[in-house]
Protein backbone atom coordinates (compact mmCIF):
# COMPACT_ATOMS: atom_id res chain seq x y z
CA UNK A 1 0.00 0.00 0.00
CA UNK A 2 1.12 3.27 -0.87
CA UNK A 3 1.30 5.81 2.16
CA UNK A 4 0.57 9.22 0.88
CA UNK A 5 -0.92 10.63 3.99
CA UNK A 6 0.09 14.30 4.66
CA UNK A 7 1.16 14.74 0.99
CA UNK A 8 -0.03 17.61 -0.84
CA UNK A 9 -1.08 18.25 -4.56
CA UNK A 10 0.55 16.62 -6.74
CA UNK A 11 2.85 14.10 -4.44
CA UNK A 12 0.09 11.26 -4.37
CA UNK A 13 -0.37 11.01 -7.73
CA UNK A 14 2.92 11.20 -8.52
CA UNK A 15 4.01 8.11 -5.76
CA UNK A 16 0.98 6.07 -7.62
CA UNK A 17 2.25 7.15 -11.07
CA UNK A 18 6.28 6.09 -9.96
CA UNK A 19 4.27 2.89 -8.29
CA UNK A 20 2.43 1.72 -11.93
CA UNK A 21 5.42 1.66 -13.64
CA UNK A 22 5.14 -2.01 -11.97
CA UNK A 23 1.89 -2.52 -14.06
CA UNK A 24 0.39 -4.58 -11.32
CA UNK A 25 -3.11 -5.35 -12.01
CA UNK A 26 -4.10 -3.62 -8.62
CA UNK A 27 -2.83 -0.73 -6.24
CA UNK A 28 -4.04 0.52 -2.74
CA UNK A 29 -3.50 4.34 -1.65
CA UNK A 30 -4.19 6.09 1.44
CA UNK A 31 -4.40 9.86 1.76
CA UNK A 32 -6.08 12.35 4.21
CA UNK A 33 -7.39 15.05 1.73
CA UNK A 34 -10.36 15.00 -0.70
CA UNK A 35 -8.07 17.08 -3.27
CA UNK A 36 -6.10 13.69 -3.39
CA UNK A 37 -8.93 11.88 -3.55
CA UNK A 38 -10.03 13.48 -6.16
CA UNK A 39 -7.03 13.78 -8.40
CA UNK A 40 -5.89 9.78 -7.68
CA UNK A 41 -9.78 9.05 -9.10
CA UNK A 42 -9.39 11.39 -12.10
CA UNK A 43 -5.54 9.61 -12.84
CA UNK A 44 -6.65 6.11 -11.95
CA UNK A 45 -9.82 6.18 -14.40
CA UNK A 46 -7.52 8.29 -17.02
CA UNK A 47 -5.02 4.95 -16.35
CA UNK A 48 -7.82 2.73 -17.10
CA UNK A 49 -8.91 1.09 -13.31
CA UNK A 50 -11.83 0.76 -11.30
CA UNK A 51 -11.17 3.52 -8.50
CA UNK A 52 -13.41 2.89 -5.42
CA UNK A 53 -12.79 5.09 -1.99
CA UNK A 54 -13.02 4.10 1.57
CA UNK A 55 -13.67 6.91 3.74
CA UNK A 56 -11.75 6.28 7.46
CA UNK A 57 -12.79 8.77 9.14
CA UNK A 58 -10.45 11.84 7.90
CA UNK A 59 -8.42 9.36 5.71
CA UNK A 60 -9.29 7.97 3.13
CA UNK A 61 -8.35 4.06 1.19
CA UNK A 62 -8.50 4.00 -2.79
CA UNK A 63 -8.14 1.05 -4.34
CA UNK A 64 -7.43 0.62 -7.68
CA UNK A 65 -8.47 -2.48 -10.11
CA UNK A 66 -8.17 -2.98 -13.90
CA UNK B 1 -17.75 12.67 -17.89
CA UNK B 2 -17.19 14.03 -14.31
CA UNK B 3 -13.77 15.37 -15.96
CA UNK B 4 -15.58 17.33 -18.05
CA UNK B 5 -18.06 18.73 -16.14
CA UNK B 6 -15.53 19.57 -13.67
CA UNK B 7 -13.80 21.32 -16.75
CA UNK B 8 -16.59 23.58 -17.94
CA UNK B 9 -17.21 24.23 -14.11
CA UNK B 10 -13.86 25.53 -13.88
CA UNK B 11 -14.26 27.74 -17.25
CA UNK B 12 -17.05 29.23 -16.11
CA UNK B 13 -15.53 29.70 -12.47
CA UNK B 14 -12.73 31.85 -14.68
CA UNK B 15 -15.18 33.89 -16.40
CA UNK B 16 -17.25 35.15 -13.05
CA UNK B 17 -13.92 35.82 -11.72
CA UNK B 18 -12.66 37.98 -14.76
CA UNK B 19 -15.96 39.80 -14.81
CA UNK B 20 -15.50 40.42 -10.80
CA UNK B 21 -11.96 41.88 -11.47
CA UNK B 22 -12.38 44.48 -14.38
CA UNK B 23 -15.68 45.72 -12.15
CA UNK B 24 -12.97 46.21 -9.58
CA UNK B 25 -10.98 48.50 -12.19
CA UNK B 26 -14.12 50.19 -12.75
CA UNK B 27 -15.30 51.01 -9.06
CA UNK B 28 -11.48 52.26 -8.28
CA UNK B 29 -9.10 49.61 -8.31
CA UNK B 30 -5.58 50.36 -10.68
CA UNK B 31 -5.64 49.24 -13.94
CA UNK B 32 -5.28 45.83 -15.14
CA UNK B 33 -5.01 45.14 -11.09
CA UNK B 34 -8.62 44.31 -10.14
CA UNK B 35 -7.10 41.46 -8.24
CA UNK B 36 -3.03 40.82 -7.61
CA UNK B 37 -2.54 38.57 -4.46
CA UNK B 38 1.34 39.91 -4.99
CA UNK B 39 0.29 43.80 -5.00
CA UNK B 40 -2.46 43.76 -2.47
CA UNK B 41 0.00 41.83 0.30
CA UNK B 42 2.58 44.39 -0.74
CA UNK B 43 0.13 47.23 -0.33
CA UNK B 44 -0.96 45.40 3.10
CA UNK B 45 2.46 44.94 4.15
CA UNK B 46 2.75 49.03 3.55
CA UNK B 47 -0.38 49.52 5.60
CA UNK B 48 0.93 48.09 8.81
CA UNK B 49 4.03 49.70 8.32
CA UNK B 50 6.41 46.46 7.05
CA UNK B 51 7.80 49.11 4.47
CA UNK B 52 7.77 52.92 4.26
CA UNK B 53 6.84 53.33 0.22
CA UNK B 54 3.84 55.74 0.39
CA UNK B 55 2.81 54.62 -2.95
CA UNK B 56 1.88 51.38 -2.00
CA UNK B 57 0.02 50.99 1.20
CA UNK B 58 -3.70 50.48 2.49
CA UNK B 59 -4.43 47.31 3.74
CA UNK B 60 -7.07 45.55 0.62
CA UNK B 61 -9.97 44.20 1.85
CA UNK B 62 -9.52 41.55 -0.83
CA UNK B 63 -6.67 39.47 0.89
CA UNK B 64 -9.46 39.66 3.83
CA UNK B 65 -12.08 38.52 1.62
CA UNK B 66 -9.89 35.67 -0.60
CA UNK B 67 -9.27 33.74 3.23
CA UNK B 68 -12.42 34.51 4.65
CA UNK B 69 -14.39 33.45 1.53
CA UNK B 70 -12.15 30.21 1.29
CA UNK B 71 -12.48 29.99 5.23
CA UNK B 72 -16.43 29.68 5.22
CA UNK B 73 -16.85 27.86 2.48
CA UNK B 74 -14.48 25.52 3.91
CA UNK B 75 -16.19 25.10 6.94
CA UNK B 76 -19.68 24.53 5.23
CA UNK B 77 -18.16 21.94 3.15
CA UNK B 78 -16.61 20.77 6.01
CA UNK B 79 -13.38 20.94 4.16
CA UNK B 80 -12.04 23.09 6.70
CA UNK B 81 -8.91 20.54 7.92
CA UNK B 82 -6.17 22.21 10.37
CA UNK B 83 -2.92 20.31 8.81
CA UNK B 84 1.20 21.91 8.59
CA UNK B 85 4.44 21.52 10.08
CA UNK B 86 5.70 20.54 6.05
CA UNK B 87 8.90 22.54 6.14
CA UNK B 88 7.17 25.73 7.47
CA UNK B 89 10.65 27.47 7.19
CA UNK B 90 11.54 26.31 3.87
CA UNK B 91 8.31 27.43 2.50
CA UNK B 92 8.43 30.81 4.50
CA UNK B 93 12.01 31.24 2.26
CA UNK B 94 10.29 30.04 -0.89
CA UNK B 95 7.71 32.54 -0.18
CA UNK B 96 10.11 35.64 0.19
CA UNK B 97 11.95 34.02 -3.13
CA UNK B 98 8.75 34.06 -5.15
CA UNK B 99 7.29 37.66 -3.71
CA UNK B 100 10.75 39.20 -5.22
CA UNK B 101 9.94 37.64 -8.47
CA UNK B 102 6.53 38.67 -8.64
CA UNK B 103 7.67 42.66 -7.61
CA UNK B 104 10.12 42.54 -10.13
CA UNK B 105 7.38 41.66 -13.36
CA UNK B 106 4.87 43.76 -10.80
CA UNK B 107 2.36 41.39 -10.26
CA UNK B 108 1.48 37.80 -9.38
CA UNK B 109 0.47 35.07 -12.06
CA UNK B 110 -3.48 35.81 -11.27
CA UNK B 111 -2.45 39.97 -12.45
CA UNK B 112 -0.27 38.55 -15.39
CA UNK B 113 -3.02 37.05 -16.96
CA UNK B 114 -5.53 40.46 -16.06
CA UNK B 115 -2.63 42.54 -17.70
CA UNK B 116 -2.41 39.95 -20.81
CA UNK B 117 -6.50 40.50 -20.78
CA UNK B 118 -5.62 44.39 -20.92
CA UNK B 119 -3.61 43.98 -23.99
CA UNK B 120 -0.15 44.55 -21.61
CA UNK B 121 2.52 42.76 -24.39
CA UNK B 122 4.71 42.47 -21.49
CA UNK B 123 2.90 40.31 -19.83
CA UNK B 124 3.01 37.89 -22.19
CA UNK B 125 6.72 37.69 -21.73
CA UNK B 126 5.97 37.34 -17.98
CA UNK B 127 4.04 34.15 -18.85
CA UNK B 128 6.54 32.35 -21.22
CA UNK B 129 8.70 33.14 -17.95
CA UNK B 130 6.08 31.36 -15.76
CA UNK B 131 6.14 28.39 -17.88
CA UNK B 132 9.91 27.73 -18.16
CA UNK B 133 9.98 28.14 -13.99
CA UNK B 134 7.10 25.21 -13.54
CA UNK B 135 8.81 23.57 -16.52
CA UNK B 136 11.84 23.18 -14.00
CA UNK B 137 9.93 22.57 -11.14
CA UNK B 138 8.36 19.78 -12.42
CA UNK B 139 11.57 18.38 -13.19
CA UNK B 140 12.42 18.46 -10.01
CA UNK B 141 9.06 17.24 -8.89
CA UNK B 142 9.52 14.01 -11.58
CA UNK B 143 12.42 13.57 -9.37
CA UNK B 144 10.76 13.26 -6.09
CA UNK B 145 11.16 16.81 -4.63
CA UNK B 146 9.10 16.97 -1.43
CA UNK B 147 8.45 19.26 1.28
CA UNK B 148 7.67 16.46 3.49
CA UNK B 149 4.31 15.12 4.93
CA UNK B 150 2.50 17.54 7.09
CA UNK B 151 0.24 16.39 10.55
CA UNK B 152 -2.97 17.62 11.49
CA UNK B 153 -3.56 20.60 13.65
CA UNK B 154 -5.92 21.75 16.34
CA UNK B 155 -8.74 24.08 15.18
CA UNK B 156 -7.01 26.77 16.59
CA UNK B 157 -4.69 26.91 14.90
CA UNK B 158 -5.33 26.73 11.47
CA UNK B 159 -8.01 29.45 12.36
CA UNK B 160 -5.57 31.69 13.62
CA UNK B 161 -4.73 33.55 10.03
CA UNK B 162 -8.45 33.68 9.05
CA UNK B 163 -9.55 35.10 11.84
CA UNK B 164 -6.28 37.36 12.40
CA UNK B 165 -7.22 38.91 8.89
CA UNK B 166 -10.72 39.94 10.07
CA UNK B 167 -9.29 41.50 13.02
CA UNK B 168 -6.69 43.23 11.08
CA UNK B 169 -9.14 44.61 8.54
CA UNK B 170 -11.81 45.46 11.54
CA UNK B 171 -9.28 47.37 13.29
CA UNK B 172 -8.74 49.20 10.33
CA UNK B 173 -12.44 49.98 10.00
CA UNK B 174 -12.68 50.94 13.87
CA UNK B 175 -9.29 52.89 14.34
CA UNK B 176 -7.69 53.83 10.92
CA UNK B 177 -5.32 55.86 12.12
CA UNK B 178 -2.92 53.04 13.04
CA UNK B 179 -2.44 52.07 9.32
CA UNK B 180 -0.62 53.84 6.87
CA UNK B 181 -2.71 54.43 4.03
CA UNK B 182 -1.81 56.11 0.41
CA UNK B 183 -3.36 59.13 -0.77
CA UNK B 184 -6.07 58.93 -3.42
CA UNK B 185 -3.32 60.01 -6.74
CA UNK B 186 -0.41 59.17 -4.79
CA UNK B 187 -0.07 55.78 -6.31
CA UNK B 188 -1.52 52.42 -6.82
CA UNK B 189 -2.02 52.30 -2.81
CA UNK B 190 -4.13 55.18 -3.60
CA UNK B 191 -6.76 53.84 -5.68
CA UNK B 192 -9.12 51.18 -4.86
CA UNK B 193 -12.70 49.98 -4.62
CA UNK B 194 -14.66 50.73 -2.03
CA UNK B 195 -14.10 49.00 1.37
CA UNK B 196 -17.47 46.72 1.37
CA UNK B 197 -17.25 45.82 -2.59
CA UNK B 198 -13.57 44.79 -2.29
CA UNK B 199 -14.61 42.60 0.68
CA UNK B 200 -17.30 41.23 -0.82
CA UNK B 201 -15.40 40.70 -3.92
CA UNK B 202 -12.57 39.17 -2.27
CA UNK B 203 -15.27 36.64 -0.44
CA UNK B 204 -17.20 35.48 -3.50
CA UNK B 205 -13.43 34.73 -5.63
CA UNK B 206 -12.24 33.08 -2.35
CA UNK B 207 -15.20 30.99 -1.84
CA UNK B 208 -15.20 30.01 -5.87
CA UNK B 209 -11.45 29.34 -5.91
CA UNK B 210 -12.40 26.91 -2.70
CA UNK B 211 -14.73 24.96 -4.35
CA UNK B 212 -12.94 24.93 -7.83
CA UNK B 213 -9.54 24.43 -6.63
CA UNK B 214 -8.46 26.84 -9.18
CA UNK B 215 -4.68 27.53 -9.40
CA UNK B 216 -2.62 29.46 -11.92
CA UNK B 217 0.60 27.46 -11.64
CA UNK B 218 -1.48 23.58 -11.36
CA UNK B 219 -2.75 24.25 -14.33
CA UNK B 220 0.21 24.64 -16.69
CA UNK B 221 1.64 22.19 -13.73
CA UNK B 222 -0.85 19.34 -14.16
CA UNK B 223 -0.40 20.27 -18.15
CA UNK B 224 2.81 19.34 -18.65
CA UNK B 225 2.68 16.48 -15.91
CA UNK B 226 -0.54 14.97 -16.60
CA UNK B 227 -1.56 16.00 -20.26
CA UNK B 228 -4.29 17.71 -18.70
CA UNK B 229 -6.35 21.10 -19.60
CA UNK B 230 -8.80 20.90 -16.38
CA UNK B 231 -6.82 23.40 -14.03
CA UNK B 232 -5.63 25.81 -16.92
CA UNK B 233 -9.73 26.51 -18.17
CA UNK B 234 -10.19 28.60 -14.78
CA UNK B 235 -6.94 30.88 -16.33
CA UNK B 236 -9.23 30.65 -19.51
CA UNK B 237 -11.92 31.59 -18.30
CA UNK B 238 -10.36 34.60 -16.10
CA UNK B 239 -8.45 35.85 -19.61
CA UNK B 240 -11.69 35.43 -21.53
CA UNK B 241 -13.87 37.24 -19.05
CA UNK B 242 -11.42 39.82 -18.36
CA UNK B 243 -10.95 40.68 -22.22
CA UNK B 244 -14.30 41.10 -22.71
CA UNK B 245 -14.96 43.39 -20.33
CA UNK B 246 -11.71 45.08 -20.90
CA UNK B 247 -12.92 45.93 -24.82
CA UNK B 248 -16.38 46.78 -23.26
CA UNK B 249 -15.22 49.57 -20.64
CA UNK B 250 -12.22 50.93 -23.24
CA UNK B 251 -9.60 49.62 -20.66
CA UNK B 252 -8.22 47.01 -23.73
CA UNK B 253 -4.87 48.73 -24.62
CA UNK B 254 -2.53 46.55 -26.53
CA UNK B 255 1.56 47.36 -26.62
CA UNK B 256 4.46 47.59 -24.59
CA UNK B 257 5.28 50.87 -23.63
CA UNK B 258 3.12 53.13 -20.93
CA UNK B 259 1.12 50.11 -20.26
CA UNK B 260 0.09 50.57 -16.43
CA UNK B 261 1.87 49.49 -13.39
CA UNK B 262 4.04 47.84 -15.61
CA UNK B 263 7.53 48.30 -16.88
CA UNK B 264 8.68 46.87 -20.74
CA UNK B 265 12.07 45.35 -19.47
CA UNK B 266 11.58 42.20 -21.39
CA UNK B 267 14.19 39.87 -20.16
CA UNK B 268 13.39 40.77 -16.33
CA UNK B 269 9.37 40.25 -16.84
CA UNK B 270 10.44 36.99 -18.14
CA UNK B 271 13.67 36.29 -15.37
CA UNK B 272 11.29 37.41 -12.69
CA UNK B 273 8.09 35.27 -13.70
CA UNK B 274 10.33 32.69 -14.33
CA UNK B 275 11.18 32.72 -10.37
CA UNK B 276 7.58 32.94 -9.63
CA UNK B 277 6.97 29.63 -11.07
CA UNK B 278 9.81 27.76 -9.94
CA UNK B 279 9.29 28.76 -6.61
CA UNK B 280 5.11 28.37 -6.60
CA UNK B 281 5.52 25.04 -8.41
CA UNK B 282 7.92 23.75 -5.24
CA UNK B 283 5.49 25.41 -2.92
CA UNK B 284 2.54 23.62 -4.42
CA UNK B 285 0.46 26.56 -5.77
CA UNK B 286 0.26 30.05 -6.68
CA UNK B 287 0.01 33.05 -4.68
CA UNK B 288 -3.99 32.78 -4.51
CA UNK B 289 -4.23 29.07 -4.07
CA UNK B 290 -1.91 30.18 -0.90
CA UNK B 291 -4.41 32.12 0.46
CA UNK B 292 -7.60 29.34 -0.15
CA UNK B 293 -5.66 26.74 1.36
CA UNK B 294 -4.97 29.46 4.62
CA UNK B 295 -8.32 29.59 4.62
CA UNK B 296 -9.35 25.76 4.37
CA UNK B 297 -6.68 25.84 7.27
CA UNK B 298 -3.55 24.41 5.87
CA UNK B 299 -1.19 26.45 8.55
CA UNK B 300 1.92 25.47 5.79
CA UNK B 301 0.35 28.07 3.63
CA UNK B 302 -0.33 30.11 5.92
CA UNK B 303 3.46 30.88 6.98
CA UNK B 304 4.04 31.02 2.70
CA UNK B 305 1.48 33.87 2.90
CA UNK B 306 3.59 35.37 6.10
CA UNK B 307 6.65 34.67 3.32
CA UNK B 308 5.23 36.37 1.23
CA UNK B 309 4.47 39.68 3.24
CA UNK B 310 7.99 39.67 4.60
CA UNK B 311 9.13 39.33 1.42
CA UNK B 312 7.19 42.46 0.14
CA UNK B 313 8.33 44.70 2.75
CA UNK B 314 11.89 43.25 2.08
CA UNK B 315 11.42 44.27 -1.87
CA UNK B 316 10.53 47.75 -0.77
CA UNK B 317 12.54 48.12 1.94
CA UNK B 318 15.81 47.03 -0.33
CA UNK B 319 14.74 48.96 -3.32
CA UNK B 320 14.29 45.72 -4.97
CA UNK B 321 11.03 46.26 -6.19
CA UNK B 322 10.38 47.24 -10.20
CA UNK B 323 8.26 50.67 -10.62
CA UNK B 324 6.90 51.99 -13.94
CA UNK B 325 10.67 53.27 -14.67
CA UNK B 326 11.94 49.25 -14.86
CA UNK B 327 13.72 47.27 -12.30
CA UNK B 328 16.34 48.23 -9.77
CA UNK B 329 19.88 47.07 -9.83
CA UNK B 330 19.24 45.52 -6.41
CA UNK B 331 16.12 44.06 -7.71
CA UNK B 332 18.14 42.44 -10.89
CA UNK B 333 20.72 40.77 -7.89
CA UNK B 334 17.63 39.44 -5.76
CA UNK B 335 15.87 37.72 -8.92
CA UNK B 336 19.04 36.03 -9.34
CA UNK B 337 19.99 35.31 -5.98
CA UNK B 338 16.44 33.98 -5.31
CA UNK B 339 16.85 31.33 -8.34
CA UNK B 340 19.86 30.23 -6.76
CA UNK B 341 18.26 29.84 -3.70
CA UNK B 342 15.29 28.17 -4.92
CA UNK B 343 17.61 25.85 -7.29
CA UNK B 344 19.27 25.08 -3.58
CA UNK B 345 15.91 24.14 -2.01
CA UNK B 346 15.16 22.24 -4.80
CA UNK B 347 18.13 19.60 -5.21
CA UNK B 348 18.26 19.66 -1.28
CA UNK B 349 14.71 18.19 -1.02
CA UNK B 350 14.77 16.29 -3.85
CA UNK B 351 18.30 14.34 -3.53
CA UNK B 352 18.82 14.90 0.01
CA UNK B 353 19.61 11.77 1.94
CA UNK B 354 17.01 11.95 4.03
CA UNK B 355 14.06 10.69 2.04
CA UNK B 356 11.59 10.49 4.77
CA UNK B 357 9.26 7.83 2.79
Amino acid sequence: MIDARGRSCPEPVLMLRKAMTSKEASYEIMVDNRVSVENITRYGQHEGYRVTVEDREDEYLLRLEK
Amino acid sequence: MKEKRETILLGGAGLLIGVIAVLLVKLGNPANMGFCIACFLRDTAGAMGLHRAGAVQYLRPEIVGLILGSFLLALGRKEFSPKGGSSPVTRFLLAMCVMVGCLMFLGCPFRMVLRISGGDGNALLGLAGFACGIGVGVLFLKKGYSLKRNYKQTKAEGAALPILTLALLLLAVIVPVLFFATEAGGGPGGSHAPLLISLAAGLIVGAVAQLTRLCMVGGIRDLILFRSVRLLMGFVGIFAAALICNLAFGFFKFGFAGQPVAHNDGLWNFLGMLLVGYGSTLLGGCPLRQLVLTGEGNTDSAVTVLGFLAGAALCHNFSLASSANGPTLNGKIAVVVCIVIVSIVAVANTFGKEKGR
